[in-house]
């Protein structure tokens, strides 16, 4: 068996896929491993519409936007390793070292670039401070759309959700429609998690109510859950004393938040950056790191699937190029960002990389009305854009073209929010 | 002044006429009424001579009440008519060593367990801990087995299959004038206890734990100290009696006893009446409630619960052994070494746990507040520590009598049960001594019995797929696919392991069980990936349907049905 490649892509799903897509076009030869039986990641079990409207230009449910990649990777020179488990990466002299585990056994390959497009998880109820007893019917909101989308079975008849996020509206919705009662979706925030589309096409459009500023503070039950109590919120998020409510129910959906998973970029001693929560990277996604790349949702939280996809493509492409040593050494200036930004991505800018097609997201930290963009090289205003509106949920997008700027190792770069001015 | 005279003095003093107290063949028994929970323990301990008497509480709290044990809903006669020469009541690390222990002989032993699993209540719910026996008093049936059962540890593990490790402990001192007197006091621990103990300077402290809070200026060690997991070694107790012949029954509770010229005869169940010859009483926190039932009550159970969290192991380099820092509320208190940090041996991080007491010997609940005192306290040994880090917190009921000391006896009255009653911290540590003290009583009880020649002391555990070597793991593959499909991603559990922890001599059948035995579902994303998956597997393997499958006992159905008909 070879054991040997150009580019390794641990993860199968829309960042994964996109990425070997773009490596193999490139010229390099790339192996795709996936733990789960099938590509797709999570998109098998998101059966509801609204998938590729940017990329593709139409609304598409989870497994078919998939399917799009499975069939263009299918039909590709990617190598395809299902049920195959990364247990280990190391570095060595020429690259990476992989131990794969699988039913054949275990198998060690070596690659020169690694990109890392393993996804995130889902905070649990530990993580948001619900204490109380811990019986069946407390689920994720992944595990709940895999019990109902994937096994056909309820999690619950009467449900409450905690979290207001895209997850837990469309799990709202597809409960609804499945037969269970959605008594309440519940929102630490003062404002909604998700999409506004999810907030009217989920929860108005089925009179499920939205109590915002609330949250989940205890469950009850032995065995099986029968009540929540919830608790209004002050603005650190701690429950107010005398707001308490208990509401019964049997079930209790966590939608509270992702995770990127980076163990295994850390075992590398990637470095990680604590506001996106995965590896600080440069604008051809490489991390700290040289010769490994990060992109979809263990690079950082998307919105939308064709921006996984999109970063996947980019991290492939410059995998393939640092691999066949197309890459010129690195040399790397740090973006700044100023107060009510969230975080940014690329969070560092090479300037031995080509400048003329820099893409930049961000999320604010809050709300932002009559906002105006304004991204700074050493005190000169390079780019600004005025905006109506900036939400959390939505992330921003920047196109920037820096190729004619002259940016030296010590340049100061900085992505600020800034009073609109006037004009739009 | 009478023994009698001096208690009902301190408890005229401080509770006015409420309370009496009467002593009757080496028995305190307390009687009246008082307003708070608090008070009744406080009554109960003032009182309490651990050389001259026991103590039964019969205090009544005009607030609050003693929890019943909650039967379990199964009602068959399945065990109507079994005859037994042991019954076990109660299925934790003392029911489970001792029935290992008694199948060393020629006996028909039965364990019961009113759950629905091995160790479902204190011997899960702890921290895993090994002690080393700092702070026992000389003398006391604590410091007798907790020094016998530490030395048992390696040899008892080792033939179970069980992971154990003597990681030792380290006391922090935060105040500078103990770097003279701590040398002082080392040959209390090495000559006097017998427990070994030496003293750390604060570099030696910071070597061997470099994210420990820089204030320290010295530090005791303590090597014996260890970890094992508790409810782990349960299971492999358990199925090595099983495997011997012990039979075990879950869900099954006592709940009478008939007893005739001072003997147990039978136990009434709520799946049958069990003739017995002998009984021992393991039964935890409802071990009074057991005695009560024999007719042979003479203490009494005053729950205390601990909670704990588990941090990601992300956060377990933080401490490398066991940590404390002296001198913090609860060891004043003097019922708990006021919790600590442990490093487990999965490589998890423990902090707790605190010391409540409770009138509901089941309530596993969780507090906020409590979690972020203990978080608090231990900060001031590691200032790293964040509750972010913790993916899981758990609440444990420990059983304690008002002598604060374990209760190994024969019956005060009753000719033909043993006690193993009062069993806290160091329980978990004592318990290998305990189970050959248990069955060494038994037989004195029985009248002797014969040795089982073809007892096999050695238990194969299930196999930890990712801890072997290639070449192993390589043949384990092969052997059985299933070893090599990754199931569980964080603790990097396969399906070959899940399947096995479905079939062993000790009955498995919910997600909970599989959790207990193979770790799927322990790591950071709690079961979120592969929660639905282990209740697929569990569904096929059992031949029920999905619906059916259980997060724990009965009443704990995961699911709610299938979704609506296209």
């Amino acid at each position: 068996m070879k054991d040997f490649y150009d580019c390794a892509v641990i993860g199968g799903g829309p960042s994964g896929m996109a990425a070997a897509l773009a490596a193999v076009e490139k010229g390099a030869d790339t192996i795709i491993i996936e733990r789960e039986g099938a590509l797709g990641g999570i998109l098998k079990q998101c059966v509801h519409d609204g998938f590729g409207l940017i990329s593709m230009g139409r609304k598409m449910a989870g497994p078919e936007y998939a399917q799009n990649y499975i069939d263009r990777v299918e039909n590709s020179s990617v190598e395809i390793a299902l049920k195959s488990f990364v247990s280990k990466v190391e570095k060595s002299d020429s690259g990476f070292i992989l131990k794969i585990i699988s039913e054949k056994g275990i198998r060690k390959i070596r690659c020169k670039a690694l990109v890392l497009a393993s996804g995130c998880r889902e905070r649990t109820a530990v993580q948001v401070q619900i204490h109380g007893d811990r019986p069946a019917g407390i689920y994720t909101a992944g595990a709940a759309q895999h019990y109902v989308n994937i096994l056909g079975q309820l999690p619950g008849k009467r449900c409450v959700i905690l979290g207001s996020g895209d997850i837990g509206l469309i799990m709202a919705r597809r409960l609804t429609l499945e037969g269970a009662e959605v008594l309440g979706v519940y929102e630490a925030k003062s404002e909604p998690g998700g999409l506004r589309r999810n907030i009217n096409s989920c929860l108005v459009d089925f009179d499920i109510p939205l109590h915002l500023s609330h949250t989940v503070t205890k469950t009850f039950g032995r065995d099986r859950l029968e009540a929540v109590e919830t608790a209004e919120v002050d603005e650190s998020f701690r429950p107010i004393a005398g707001t308490e409510k208990i509401i019964p129910c049997d079930c209790l959906i966590l939608s509270v938040g992702l995770i990127p998973e980076n163990e295994l970029a850390e075992s590398l001693g990637v470095n990680i950056d604590r506001r996106s929560s995965g590896p600080f990277c440069d604008q051809s996604s490489c991390t700290d790191v040289e010769g490994v790349f990060s992109c979809g949702n263990s690079q950082h939280v998307n919105d939308l699937v064709d921006y996984v996809s999109m970063s996947g493509s980019l991290a492939g492409k410059n995998a393939a190029e640092y691999a066949l040593g197309h890459r010129k050494p690195r040399q790397t200036v740090d973006i700044s960002i100023g107060d009510g930004i969230a975080y940014c991505v690329p969070q560092r800018l090479d300037i031995n990389s080509p400048l003329n097609d820099i893409r930049l997201f961000f999320r604010t930290a809050g709300t932002m009305k009559n906002t105006r963009i304004s991204i700074s090289l050493d005190g000169r205003e390079v780019y600004t854009v005025n905006c109506k509106m900036l939400r959390p949920p939505e992330m921003v997008s920047v196109k920037l073209n820096l190729s004619d700027e002259e940016i030296r190792p010590d340049s100061r770069i900085i992505l600020e929010l800034k009073e609109a001015s006037g004009l739009e | 002044m009478s023994d009698l005279k001096r208690v009902n003095k301190i408890l005229k003093e401080n509770f006015g006429s409420r309370v009496q107290a009467e002593l009757t063949d080496d028995v305190l028994t307390l009687h009246g009424e008082l307003d708070e929970w608090s008070e009744v323990v406080e009554a109960g301990l003032l009182c309490a001579n651990r050389k001259k008497y026991t103590v039964v509480n019969d205090i009544v709290c005009k607030t609050a009440q003693k929890s019943k044990m909650i039967l379990p809903e199964v009602h068959d006669s399945s065990l109507e008519g079994r005859e037994f020469d042991v019954v076990i009541v109660g299925a934790g690390i003392i029911g489970c060593s001792a029935a290992r222990e008694l199948m060393r002989y020629n006996l028909k032993v039965a364990v019961l367990d009113k759950c629905h699993d091995v160790a479902m209540q204190a011997s899960s719910r702890n921290d895993g801990m090994i002690h080393p026996g700092i702070d026992l008093k000389p003398g006391s049936m604590k410091q007798k087995f907790n020094h016998l059962g530490n030395a048992m540890y390696p040899e008892v593990c080792r033939e179970l299959g069980v992971d154990f490790r003597y990681t030792g402990q380290i006391i922090c001192f935060d105040k500078k004038y103990w770097k003279f007197l701590l040398p002082l006091f080392t040959p209390y621990w090495n000559r006097i206890l017998k427990v070994p103990c030496k003293y750390l300077n604060r570099r030696e402290v910071m070597k061997r734990e470099p994210e420990l809070n820089g204030a320290i200026t010295c530090g005791l060690l303590y090597p014996t100290a260890g970890v094992v997991c508790p409810y782990g070694l349960s299971i492999a107790y358990a199925e090595n009696a099983a495997d011997n012949g012990a039979e075990f029954f879950f869900d099954t509770a006592v709940i009478g006893m008939e007893t005739e010229n001072g003997s147990i005869k039978s136990l009434n169940t709520n799946r049958g009446r069990i003739k017995t010859r002998a009984v021992i009483n393991a039964a935890g926190v409802f071990s009074d409630d057991i005695a009560e039932m024999a007719g042979d009550r003479f203490f009494t159970i005053h729950p205390r619960r601990g909670s704990n969290t588990i941090l990601d192991k992300k956060a377990s380099r933080q401490v490398n052994a066991i940590a404390s820092i002296f001198g913090t509320a609860d060891t004043k208190k003097g019922h708990t070494k006021g919790g600590g940090i442990v490093h487990t041996v999965d490589d998890n991080l423990l902090i707790g746990p605190n010391a409540v007491e409770t009138p509901d010997c089941e309530d596993y609940s969780t507090h906020r507040e409590e979690i972020e005192a203990v978080f608090k306290k231990q900060s001031g040994v590691l200032p790293e520590l964040n509750l972010k880090d913790g993916i899981r917190y758990f609440t444990g009921v420990r059983a304690p009598n008002y002598e604060e000391d374990f209760i190994i006896r024969k019956g005060k009255w009753v000719k033909n049960i043993v006690h193993a009653a009062g069993i806290q911290s160091p329980g978990l540590t004592a318990a290998p001594a305990i189970a050959v003290e248990l069955a060494k009583l038994c037989l004195e009880v029985l009248g002797g019995a014969e040795e089982n020649k073809s007892f096999n002391p050695v238990r194969k555990p299930i196999p930890r797929a990712a801890m072997l070597s290639d070449e192993e793991r390589e043949k384990l593959i092969e052997e059985n696919p299933d070893y090599g499909v990754i199931v569980c991603r964080c603790e990097e559990i396969s399906r070959g392991e899940i399947i096995e922890a479905l079939h062993r001599s000790i009955p498995c059948d919910t997600v909970d069980g599989v959790k207990r035995r193979v770790r799927a579902g322990m790591g950071r994303c709690q079961g979120g990936f592969c929660g639905p998956q282990v209740t697929q597997i569990i569904s096929e393997e059992m031949g029920i349907a999905l619906n059916q499958v259980r997060k724990s006992g009965i009443g704990s159905e995961l699911l709610a049905g299938p979704t609506k008909e296209e």
